[in-house]
């Protein structure tokens, strides 16, 4: 097989730089998980419905799968992998965690990063927006009663 | 907190998945080339020719002649086995079936590879649903059976047609459950790696029985099984579609072997749709006969189960017309039983067991039976079930299953309490008066749950899954580590079996670690499915905790100069009943390793037990309760409420058994109103995205409100009883008996699940009364 | 011969060259060297799952989202021009009082979901020209106008000109969509916008969008647009005729609704079948009647 042209990409994800050569063709999901080893975020669907692979970029919940990394130059990209301070879980991890939010955790991901960003702009959500938010990703296990209840709970600890 | 069971411990599985540590295969990727099927786009022809370009490395069914079929095998006269090889061969068989591999150094590229690999095929009739497998002169989907027919199974009990003639009412119905895709949110996938110093292939795989796949995968290449190990990572979900045999592992496994190198192979959603497992597509003539106190007096079941085009390994292609014709009558109480149930090869996706199996198309058929007589008799269905339900323990059932003791009439009391069902159909009838069509919904059901050898055996399977076995070691430290076949996979059993190890042997849960999902490190067993995990993985590691605790008890009296049967293991302590004399456990741990010239005389050193737990099986049972509205003019629905009663005997995690019921009867309401595949008559797959088929979101699922019961019975060690598949065994029929209710005004009846917006919206405009 | 095949199943993009475009006239620039060759990416949430599958493989992808030029709303007299980079999520809250602003907002919600509409674009959404997408419905119903740039120059192109058939448009493969100039509704318009969707976020099966007026009088200006239904959004010119003077009534509502389920040529799929589509025609229009005289 011919060899493909690479370019060079400069990826910003958690704060680190990551210099990467990939093809244009690479989404930013496979370049995260493969050419940055930052395999949390996860790929469901590849097409834009299951959101298992969503993240923040520039602070906004995105579909990874639906973006390319040369794209994503400039962008500040954060993962699940930034969410917890050290050992500390963020209160979201947290929460999951408490309210059995996940069962085998494909999905969690996903979640966690949906609300982080979600809440982040909305420290104060009523339910009907919280449910509609949270309908953007699909759980296979949970039915989604816990998701639910661990984000609502996340929200009230981090407004204090 | 002791005891532990009972505790609604959060999961030690838990804090890797939360952070993005967890390992999925796909992660697992790093030095591994990727291997890309190429599939066929044709249901049902005769491959001529394959042609890859040269520079391609690509390997067909030519390559690997050595890779024996898989021929899963049941032995009854009623049973004609087929075989499939894992690349097609000759012919290919359903769209989808992998047909050739290539291997590639990135996934793209692997694509572009496989893009490039040139299949001609000459296209034969293909044939898509049972029915029409059926029909004279239908296509054959493998050449020696000419009807199609794979299994061919009856049951009947005396005097059936005697029991007909004679009752003061019959039903009689049919029911269509479509098919659906079990989808984990991980699809399959695995990563082979030869290691050429040893000799040994470890496959790193998304699977539910590690050592099962071991098994097979050493017969199907021809190597003695320690030149294999099967590892299992963190599995994004399974629900039976990991169980059986994927012929890609064993592809992937080859190439690995023939390549002397790691490769990968990481199923997208596309091929999970169109090739991994499908499950369902049943269809069902049921007849029953009522007398005029409207006891159910007789069954009669004609059963069809499109099996697709092969059969499954190791359960085979039997588990679903089997467990159908075994499990039909439910928590229902009738002597009279006659039934015919068939598997039927066609087309289309092989079937596997999906969480439930047969069971909630069953379960939906009795409650619509139950409901239908209820009309007819105009009673209340709730009135109708309490008359016909078992309540006498242990009772036998006419095709001879034991049930232990459950609460089926006092579930389904609990269950109508719960929804209130007077104020509902006050609500009913105020809302039916301005246009608005609100119904609800019961179904009453068993699970049988922890199937031991015995339940197996009766199907007579080549290969009879059921017991388990559990390695206990208590370290030097006090730290004890369990070793097991079972493969958990999101069920939260390290947590759970922690708590019940820790109860039995005073240690805290956090000091229980629990291994599994390693053929190198675990006993042999048969893996994570059918509930029955917690039952007897669960049973053989009470047991093994019995006898650790036994030895430790001796040393202990030794020690403290006590009797045995005195000494009270309990927090980290071992003390003699009644008073202060004590002894840490962890000091007779010590003891036991580094001093054991103190034990007693004949007794060895360490602290290690082992056991193995079979039972005959134990049946939970549950009542669960929908409330629905739904829009005659568009034809949606919407959950209003979901109540369940569940009973499962003894809790030993509340949050993890709730999460269990949530995540089911999601899964049940996605059967009921949403997820189909479709095919078109040529065998074309229509539904290749979760554009098209549909897992419910958050928005379409209510708040399922879980109520328990805890009836304890003998007929497992810890008193639990299993309850994996009960959320979707239940939930479809309270549903679709919850819709039937609301457009009963109508007309209408329902007899197809999913009961997509189209279909109820035909049914509407079709009926007479359609409104205005 | 027996005929030949290739797989049917891609999850990866095939290959290409990519453009990042730093201004209008570079983008079209790149248009116009490479034609059909090359797509616009701009929020990449219909191109990329297309890609995806490989159902679209173009060899050059022209990105124009770091054009901020066509980042912009303004009100120009009774027009809301709208530059083709707008994200859907703009759209949540009202971007301008009145009646458009609402009808905006309510149609915004339904389009995706969160994470989509972060990303996805109104003019991409009309470029992709989805007969269920809710832009096209409103871009129709409003009568809007669609201003494009290419080599040689521009045109405004009429909502009625511009969606032709599923998924095509009438910009040629070297033209650039730049700006939508919604008309503003008069600002006494009352709106309806009513959908039916399998799941929270799909697109819909059918979407009624409906503005009118009528005060105390009889119903003027009336304007349906369905989408859904059809190749392309359409609107339901004879049901606004036969609402025209009439009062606003749940009768004349209902004829109207009637009117409009039969009016144009239904489209099946698997969802449901033509007949089924004109079911929801019906419901949805009058529903969206009802909705924009209670409100
Ligand atoms: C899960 C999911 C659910 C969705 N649900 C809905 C829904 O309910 N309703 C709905 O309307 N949409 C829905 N969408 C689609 C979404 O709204 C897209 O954002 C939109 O259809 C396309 O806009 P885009 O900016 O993403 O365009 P892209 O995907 O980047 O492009 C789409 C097409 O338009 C062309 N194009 C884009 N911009 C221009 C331009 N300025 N000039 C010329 N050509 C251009 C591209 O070349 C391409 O052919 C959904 C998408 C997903 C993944
Ligand atoms: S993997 Fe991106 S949305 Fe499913
Ligand atoms: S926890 Fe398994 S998919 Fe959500």
């Amino acid at each position: 097989m011919t060899e493909r042209t690479r370019v060079e990409v400069e990826l910003t994800v958690n704060g680190r730089s990551h210099r990467v050569r990939v093809e244009p063709r690479r989404t930013l999901a496979d370049a995260l998980r493969d050419d940055c080893g930052l395999t949390g975020t996860h790929l469901g669907c590849e097409h834009g419905v299951c959101g298992a692979c969503t993240i923040l970029a520039d602070g906004e919940p995105v579909r990874s799968c639906l973006m390319f990394a040369v794209q994503c130059e400039g962008m500040d990209l954060r993962t699940v992998e930034d969410l917890a301070d050290g050992d500390r879980l963020h209160p979201i991890q947290q929460a999951f965690w408490e309210n059995h939010g996940l069962q085998c955790g494909f999905c969690t991901p996903g979640f966690l990063m949906l609300s982080a960003g979600y809440l982040a702009q909305n420290p104060d959500p009523d339910e009907e927006e919280l449910r509609a938010v949270l309908s953007s990703n699909l759980c296979r296990c949970t039915g989604y009663q816990n998701i639910l209840k661990a984000v609502r709970q996340a929200a009230e600890v981090m407004r204090g | 907190m002791i005891p532990w069971i009972g505790q609604p411990l959060p999961r030690f599985e838990d804090p890797p998945l939360l952070t993005g540590e967890g390992r999925f295969v796909a992660d697992l990727t790093r030095d591994a080339s990727f291997l890309r099927f190429v599939r066929s786009p044709v249901a049902h022809g005769r491959i001529v020719s394959i042609e890859a370009p040269g520079r391609i490395t690509a390997f067909t069914a030519d390559d690997l002649r050595q890779v024996r079929p898989i021929r899963p095998l049941l032995h009854r006269p009623d049973f004609h086995p087929i075989e499939q090889p894992v690349l097609a061969s000759g012919k290919v068989r359903f769209v989808g079936e992998p047909v050739a591999v290539v291997v590639a150094r990135t996934p793209e590229e692997a694509e572009d590879a496989a893009e490039q690999v040139f299949v001609e095929i000459e296209p034969q009739d293909p044939v898509v649903s049972a029915p029409d497998a059926l029909r004279p002169g239908a296509p054959t989907v493998h050449d020696h059976l000419e009807d199609n027919v794979v299994v061919d199974a009856r049951f009947e009990t005396e005097g059936v047609d005697e029991v007909f003639a004679g009752a003061a009412v019959v039903v009689e119905f049919d029911l269509r459950s479509q098919r659906q895709n079990a989808l984990p949110l991980e699809a399959r996938g695995s990563v082979a790696s030869y290691d050429p110093r040893s000799g040994r292939t470890t496959l790193t795989a998304s699977v539910q029985s590690p050592h099962v796949i071991r098994t097979i995968l050493a017969d199907l290449l021809g190597i003695p099984e320690s030149d294999l190990r099967v590892v299992v990572p963190d599995v994004g979900g399974a629900f039976g579609q990991k169980f059986c045999l994927a012929p890609e592992d064993v592809v992937t496994a080859w190439v690995a072997r023939r390549l002397r190198t790691t490769v990968s192979w990481v199923e997208d959603r596309r091929e999970n749709l169109m090739s991994s497992f499908h499950s369902r597509d049943h269809h069902y003539r049921v007849r029953g006969a009522f007398d005029r106190d409207a006891r159910l007096l007789a069954v009669d079941a004609d059963l069809l189960c499109n099996i697709g085009a092969y059969s499954c390994y190791p359960v085979t292609c039997g588990v679903e017309p089997l467990m159908a014709l075994a499990e039909f009558p439910g928590p229902y109480d009738f002597r009279t039983y006659r039934v015919r149930s068939r598997g039927i090869t066609t087309n289309t996706c092989p079937m596997a067991p999906y969480r439930g199996v047969s069971r909630p198309v069953i379960t939906l058929a009795m409650e619509r039976l139950m409901d239908l007589a209820a009309v007819r008799f105009g009673i209340e269905p709730a009135e109708i079930r309490r008359g016909n339900l078992v309540s006498e323990f242990p009772y036998s059932s006419a095709t001879g299953l034991v049930y232990d003791e459950g609460s089926y009439v006092e579930s389904l009391d609990r269950a109508v309490e719960e929804i209130g069902l007077e104020d509902f159909r006050d609500r009913q009838a105020a809302a039916r008066s301005e246009g608005r069509y609100l119904g609800v919904g019961i179904s009453v059901f068993s699970e049988r749950t922890g199937y031991g050898t015995s339940a197996f055996a009766a199907r007579s399977m080549d290969v009879t899954p059921g017991y388990e076995t559990v390695d206990l070691a208590m370290d030097p430290s006090g730290n004890v580590e369990v070793r097991l076949g079972a493969s958990p996979h999101g069920q939260g059993l390290e947590t759970t079996l922690a708590q019940l190890i820790g109860d039995e042997l005073g240690v805290e849960p956090a000091r229980v670690r629990v291994v599994h999902s390693d053929t190198d490190r675990t006993p042999y067993g048969w893996g994570t499915f059918a509930s029955r995990s917690l039952v007897i993985a669960g049973g053989a590691a009470r047991l093994a905790s019995d006898r650790l605790r036994a030895k430790l008890a001796a040393i202990a009296s030794a020690e403290l100069e006590a009797a045995p049967e005195d000494i009270v293991i309990r927090a980290g302590r071992a003390t003699v009943a009644g008073t202060d004399a004590g002894i840490d456990v962890s000091e007779l741990a010590r003891l036991a390793y580094h001093s054991s010239h103190r034990l007693a005389g004949g007794m060895d050193p360490g602290l290690t037990a082992t056991a193995t737990y079979d039972p005959a099986g134990t049946f939970s049972n549950a009542c669960h309760v929908a409330a629905v509205e739904v829009d005659p003019e568009t034809g949606g629905v919407r959950v209003d409420r979901f109540v369940v009663v569940e009973d499962a005997g003894r809790l030993i995690n509340p949050m993890i058994v709730d999460g269990q019921l949530h995540g089911g009867v999601t899964q049940g309401i996605a059967g009921a109103l949403y997820e189909e595949i479709r095919y078109d008559s040529e065998g074309n797959i229509l539904t290749t995205s979760l554009m098209d088929f549909l897992p419910p979101t958050l928005a379409e699922v209510p708040t399922i409100e879980v109520h328990h019961l805890e009836t304890i019975s003998d007929a497992t060690i810890t008193g639990a009883k299993g309850l994996g598949e009960g959320g979707t065994i239940g939930a479809p029929a309270a549903i679709i008996n919850a819709v039937a209710d609301a457009l009963r005004p109508l007309g209408v009846e329902v007899a197809e699940v999913p009961a997509t917006p189209s279909r109820l919206r035909r049914l509407v405009s079709e009926s007479e009364r359609i409104p205005a | 011969m027996a005929p030949g095949y290739y797989t049917p199943a891609f999850m990866k993009p095939a290959p290409f060259d990519y453009h990042q475009a730093r201004s209008v006239a570079e983008a079209v620039a790149h248009l116009g060297e490479y034609g059909y060759e090359a797509k616009i990416l701009a929020g990449g949430q219909s191109l990329v799952p297309a890609m995806n599958f490989r159902l679209a493989r173009p060899a050059v992808l022209v990105d124009i989202n770091p054009l901020d030029e066509l980042d912009y709303l303004e009100e120009d007299g009774d027009t809301l021009r709208i530059g083709a980079m707008v994200r859907h999520v703009t759209f949540e809250r009202p971007v301008t009082e009145g009646p458009t602003g609402r009808l905006l907002a309510m149609a915004a919600h339904h389009v995706g979901h969160l994470p989509i509409r972060v990303r996805g674009t109104f003019g991409g959404s009309l470029a992709h020209a989805d007969p269920a997408a809710e832009w096209c419905v409103i871009a129709l119903l409003l009568d809007a106008e669609l201003a494009t740039r290419s080599p040689s120059g521009g045109r405004d192109i009429p909502a009625a000109d511009f969606f032709q058939t599923v998924f095509t448009t009438a910009l040629e493969p070297e033209e650039l969509l730049v700006e939508a100039r919604l008309p503003n509704l008069a600002p006494h318009t009352r709106i309806g916008f009513q959908q039916f969707s399998r799941r929270a976020g799909d697109f819909a099966l059918t979407m009624a969008a409906v503005a009118l007026e009528a005060d105390d009088g009889p119903v003027a200006n009336a304007r349906i647009a369905l989408g859904g239904v059809s190749d392309r959004p359409v609107r339901a010119g004879e049901a606004e005729q036969a609402l025209e003077g009439q009062p606003a009534t749940d009768e004349s509502f209902r004829a109207a609704a009637e009117i409009a389920a039969q009016e144009f040529d239904a489209i099946g799929d698997i969802h449901g079948s033509a007949d089924y589509r004109r079911d929801l025609v019906r419901a949805l229009t009058r529903r969206a009647l009802e909705q924009a005289i209670s409100t």
